[in-house]
């Protein structure tokens, strides 16, 4: 594969909570290996755009689906999917840290546990491993058995993103991972979320600009549940085509 | 300026009106140990404690020499309270999940005060159903001679907690942060590994509270095993033997006292031994439900 | 495919469990009903009580005898409830005896009613000298009735925003005014629904009647507090297991149909109150 294939996209995506029309009409393409940031003013559908690309909005009881995700060439919303699967291979960090009240270990080792694996030197393994991955290991190596919940917000939101990378998924969908974080925390998962850029596909909502700006490759700009403009990030906030989207990224509205 | 302090003076009357309302409440239950302790006590003036904990006879009105021993009571007790929570934890706390978890929002709205009219059905309409339907069943299935028995009443007083088990429990799941189910679900999980995995552990000490509570009230229950546990003073040795429990025996037999007398004070023994059981439980359960609230 | 399996067992399982508690609660309605409605007509309710020949009388006297000790249960239960949870939630703050007055209370709630009958039993027909009466009984239940009344009329007041407080009190309003022009009247009808749901439950209960004294038998209906009376659950109790009539169980039953009727009743008047109120609620 190489850098330019499209590993998840949608066509004619439209979301509906009840009468409310979410997503409309939403074609994206998210290329292999690079990061594709969403952004767009607070209610503009974008975390229901990333809950679509892992069906997290099958359990909202009035939440409706129209159109395709195409994930490696299939539509996951054909029927037949297997969801648990497809949650496998699209992995999700949402915006507020949300640890199990479990032990560290316990969070981690949960993903691969639930998919079978139960020696104990393989977990050791995928533990250490997700914790190295997610920059964490250095501060929780000697303390694996501590409650998750006695962790910083930084350091558990961290530990969010090495319990999903533990399930070895191939895309992470970002949820505005950082706005409950202080700035130190919010660049250590910038640096991580560049190291991980590597291996995965990822997609990251954010309402932050300059975050956008720094990490990502792609850029979509959705407004109103509208996606208004996609492209390279540079030429995005350089030489944006819209003008609402000029409009957002200048802080004239949002 | 005058009329200013008598507000204050009339403000802190009133705040004191209101506390001793509250501070009643604390007299009750004080009053309710005292008033137990001090008749039931007088009872081992003659009654060894020895014979009161550990002999298995109870017979007050024995011809010649009365007997005092509590076991076989306790033991009634104790056979109902298991045989009916074993019953009714399982088949609540399933529940419970199925209303929290899985059911749709207009089941769960519809189940939910059906259950809390459950609660108010009279123990008594539930003893009688017993002896109408559960009774002949339960005589029907072993071939017994009547179904009145602790394995009847067993069924009956889970019948009885099944609502608070129930209500507490799914309190307790619904009350669980959806970011949890959210994380499970992500992962790949599935329902059922996300209810075993996360919602269970979660959610562990407050359903023990539930059971707790459930506990206290099983073993409090009087009318149900009243009616159709059987009334025998004999000492159980199966579930389907009918059996005694310390309520039944103190509703039984203090109509049939004298005021004041040795069997008078016995029964307030045994209602303090009662007494002193609940309590025990509910501050176990209190306990359960604060650590819960530490947890969090 | 394993865990997909699994997955199904035991949602299935679940699933089935929530039927069943369901099930059995339908049931027992029906298994009341079903034997209960042959022997009920306009005499079985307000006729006076036969002895001799139970089919020829009715049970007026007992509908009446549980209807004025839900009235002496409310007039000592309920105003005590209502000021002690307003004493917890608008006065007290974390002292020692608040957390002493919220653990009887939780205790209390625990304790078996039958406990309650031997102290009602001590404290009201003997020590007070009320004898077995109307007025022992009804304190009796009271004691019982009381925690479930604080619990309900907190939870009422805690549904008050804070504002309503805070606005009064800014307005230089003492804290008992802020209290009856703003908190009580938003809280007073989830208390209300509170308070009936607790006295429904307490004319439900039989065990403390067998010991403070209702009777089986008497001839018209109480006209002082300190007079015996007859109540419907234990009716209900003596008619199904100490009367020899080859009907007496069917009358037994007749007689648990009106009980749950009322009861039921009671609890559809809360849920009334209580939707009403929400509906016009503007926070
Ligand atoms: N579970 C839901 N039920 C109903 N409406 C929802 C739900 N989730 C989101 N919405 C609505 O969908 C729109 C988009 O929301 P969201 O995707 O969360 O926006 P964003 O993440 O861009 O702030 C909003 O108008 C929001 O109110
Ligand atoms: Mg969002």
């Amino acid at each position: 594969m190489t850098r330019e294939d499209v590993k998840i996209s949608t066509r004619n995506l439209n979301v509906y909570f009840g009468d409310l029309h979410a997503i409309k009409n939403v074609s994206l393409q998210m290329y292999n290996r690079s990061i594709t940031s969403i952004i767009g003013p607070s209610g503009c559908g974008k975390s229901t755009f990333l809950r679509a690309l892992n069906r997290m909005l099958d359990i909202i009881p009035h939440a409706r689906v129209a159109g395709e995700v195409i994930l490696d060439g299939r539509n996951i919303y054909e029927n037949g999917t297997d969801v648990v699967e497809l949650r496998r291979k699209v992995g999700m960090v949402f915006q507020k840290p949300n640890p199990f009240p479990k032990s560290v270990y316990d969070n981690v080792a949960y993903g691969p546990r639930i998919h079978g694996i139960r020696s104990r030197d393989e977990l050791d393994a995928i533990v250490e491993d997700s914790l190295k991955k997610a920059a964490l290991w250095d501060e929780v190596a000697d303390s694996l058995d501590k409650s998750a919940m006695e962790l910083s917000g930084g350091q558990q939101q961290r530990l969010c993103i090495a319990r999903t990378l533990a399930v070895k998924p191939e895309v992470i969908l970002f949820d505005e991972p950082c706005s409950a974080l202080d700035p130190i925390s919010t660049a250590k998962i910038e640096d991580l979320m560049r190291s991980l850029k590597n291996d995965y596909t990822i997609v990251i909502v954010t309402h932050n600009m300059q975050q956008a700006a720094r990490i990502s490759d792609y850029t979509a700009f959705l407004l109103m549940g509208e996606l208004i403009e996609f492209g390279k990030t540079a030429r995005i906030f350089e030489r944006p085509c819209e003008k609402a989207t000029e409009d957002y990224i200048t802080g004239r509205f949002g | 300026m005058n009329k200013r302090s008598w507000e204050g003076v009339k403000d802190r009357f009133i705040a004191f009106f209101f506390a001793a309302n509250g501070i009643l409440t604390i007299i009750i239950l004080i009053g309710i140990f005292i008033f137990l302790a001090y008749i039931g006590l007088q009872a081992f003036h003659e009654i060894s404690i020895r014979e009161f904990f550990f002999g298995k006879e109870w017979n007050p009105t024995a011809y010649g020499e009365p007997k005092w021993g509590i076991l076989s009571l306790v033991t009634g007790t104790i056979y109902i309270a298991v045989i009916s929570l074993l019953i009714a934890i399982p088949l609540g706390v399933a529940s419970a999940i199925y209303i929290a978890e899985l059911a749709s929002p207009f089941i769960r709205e519809v189940l939910k005060p059906a259950i809390e009219m459950i609660a108010a059905i009279p123990s008594v309409v539930l003893g009688l159903i017993g002896l109408l339907i559960v009774a002949p069943f339960v005589a029907e299935i072993f071939n017994l001679p009547n179904g009145l028995n602790a394995l009847t009443a067993s069924i009956l007083v889970a019948i009885m907690a099944l609502p608070t088990i129930i209500s507490i429990s799914e309190d307790v799941i619904s009350a669980i942060p959806e970011s949890y189910r959210e994380a499970s679900l992500a992962l790949g999980a599935t329902r059922w590994q996300t209810i075993k995995g996360v919602i269970l552990p979660a959610a562990s000490s407050g359903i023990v509270a539930a059971s707790m509570l459930g506990l206290g009230r099983v073993v409090g229950e009087t009318m149900v095993v009243l009616m159709v546990a059987g009334n025998s003073r004999a000492f159980p040795t199966s579930i389907l033997d009918p059996v005694r429990p310390i309520t039944s025996t103190i509703a039984i037999e203090i109509k049939e006292v004298v005021q004041g007398d040795l069997h008078f004070q016995a029964l307030f023994a045994l209602g303090f031994v009662l007494f002193l059981m609940t309590f025990a439980i509910n501050l176990a359960s209190d306990i359960f439900l604060t650590w819960r609230q530490g947890v969090r | 495919m394993n865990d997909k399996i699994k997955e199904r067992i035991y949602l299935g399982i679940f699933r089935l469990c929530g039927i069943l508690s369901l099930l059995i609660l339908v049931s027992i309605l029906i298994f009341v009903i079903e034997p209960g409605i042959k022997v009920i007509d306009l005499n079985f309710i307000l006729g006076m009580w036969q002895t001799q020949d139970i089919t020829k009388g009715g049970i007026f006297p007992a509908i009446v005898g549980t209807f004025y000790l839900g009235i002496g249960v409310a007039v000592f239960s309920v105003p005590v409830g209502i000021c002690c949870a307003i004493y917890l939630n608008e006065y007290a703050r974390n002292t020692g005896l608040v957390r002493m007055i919220r653990l009887a209370i939780r205790n209390l709630a625990g304790v078996p009613s039958i406990v309650y009958g031997l102290f009602g039993f001590a404290v009201f027909v003997q020590f007070l000298h009320f004898g077995t009466s109307l007025l022992a009984a009804s304190l009796t239940l009271a004691a019982m009735t009381i925690p479930w009344v604080i619990t309900a009329s907190e939870e009422a007041l805690k549904g008050v925003p804070d504002g309503f407080r805070e606005g009064a009190i800014a307005l230089g309003a003492t804290r008992w005014q802020a209290i009856r022009t703003n908190v009580l009247p938003s809280a007073l009808p989830g208390m209300i629904t509170g308070s009936i749901i607790g006295l429904a439950r307490a004319m439900g209960e039989t065990a403390p009647l067998i010991i403070v004294g209702a009777t089986f038998y008497m001839r018209g209906i109480p006209d002082s507090p300190f007079d015996k009376f007859m109540a419907l659950p234990y009716h209900v109790f003596i008619l199904a297991t100490q009367h020899n009539h080859p009907l007496a169980e069917q009358y037994a039953a007749g007689t648990a149909l009106v009980l749950v009727l009322l009861i039921f009743l009671m609890a559809l008047a809360a849920m009334i109150v209580r939707y009403n109120f929400r509906r016009k609620r503007r926070w």
